[in-house]
């Protein structure tokens, strides 16, 4: 983060030593970017919390944990597909379930779909991609997720 | 001005609304309410935090690379090189997934190929190097050396499917309006 914004504050004074309008100009054009899409993101981040609240992490952790096996694994996918938490809340939330003797492949599965499929983003997806290319994204995502949490759970 | 203010009363209907609900959950001292309240403040932090800076980015990205740059190391004639490119910036972003999606749309107006810009999505979802760091402290490195390893090949494929599949058919990266 603070890396990130170093680099911008560095590159933004090297642009703007070097051309002044041309640099105004992008500021401009990524700040129209911005707002353009800012209702949207503001949208998604609504439905994020409401989501958070009606599937806080401590029922996360219990339904996860009371899972093994295939309808572990299914649930994990589940929960993981529908989710967007950041990972400074679901990298804790895995290692609690590692403690409390969750198997690693139900752990990988959440994990990865967390990472890679996006349900509740698919409205802000379809804006750039269409919804015919977002969802098929997202179901190529989520077979992809499900075998690389299957495959680590062999050698975890 | 009046037209525009519609337009802006629809564009911001639903986040007033919410706002209106936090408030009045507030005054009426309604729990679930100010949870969600509480909630919608921190992804709200994290996101006004990184997305000024990475649109900050896009703008100075968009003004001094050329096209002509980006088809010859990104687009449809690049070859193997332009994976590793797109992999490689994806790595040294931060964000959440839709933070991806402008820059997507950026690198498709700046003629990015179909192909690489999937594994640009894909390495961003799963090999962003800030997420990593955290992801070692919390689940060890066998973990996400594993996750990384058999992603690879996986968001790879993605990219390659999604090229195919939308080859002949018309397709493009949109900018919201």
């Amino acid at each position: 983060m603070i890396v990130l914004a170093l680099a911008t504050a560095i590159l933004l004074l090297l642009s703007f030593f070097a051309d002044r309008g041309k640099t105004l100009a992008g500021l401009k054009k990524g700040a129209k970017m911005f707002l353009n899409i800012l209702p949207a993101m503001l949208g998604v981040l609504i439905l994020v919390s409401v989501f958070l609240y009606i599937v806080p992490a401590s029922a996360l952790t219990r339904w996860l944990g009371q899972g093994s096996g295939w309808t572990g694994i299914a649930s994990a996918a589940l929960l993981g597909s529908i989710s967007l938490i950041p990972g400074f809340i679901a990298f804790p939330l895995g290692a609690i379930l590692v403690r409390s003797g969750v198997s690693y492949q139900v752990i990988a599965v959440f994990i990865t779909t967390l990472m890679m499929v996006g349900i509740l983003t698919l409205p802000l997806e379809a804006k750039y991609f269409g919804w015919r290319v977002s969802l098929l994204r997202n179901a190529l995502s989520f077979a992809g997720a499900l075998l690389v949490g299957l495959l680590m759970g062999i050698f975890l | 001005m009046n037209s525009r203010a519609i337009v802006m009363a629809k564009k911001y209907g639903f986040v007033l609304l919410f706002a209106a609900f936090i408030a009045l959950s507030y005054i009426g001292n309604f729990a679930a309410g100010k949870e969600i309240g509480k909630n919608f403040r921190v992804f709200f932090m994290e996101m006004i935090l990184i997305l000024p800076l990475m649109f900050i980015l896009i703008g100075l990205f968009e003004v001094w690379v050329p096209r002509e740059r980006i088809i010859r190391h990104l687009g449809a004639e690049a070859g193997h090189w332009g994976i590793l490119w797109v992999i490689l910036l994806a790595m040294l972003q931060v964000g959440p997934l839709y933070a991806a999606f402008p820059v997507a749309a950026l690198l498709w107006r700046k003629g990015c190929s179909v192909r690489n810009i999937f594994i640009y999505l894909g390495a961003f979802t799963t090999l962003k190097i800030p997420m990593l760091t955290f992801e070692v402290g919390f689940l060890g490195w066998k973990f996400s050396l594993l996750r990384a390893l058999f992603s690879f090949p996986v968001f790879i494929a993605i990219g390659f499917l999604l090229a195919a599949d939308l080859k002949g058919r018309p397709f493009a990266v949109k900018e919201p309006e």
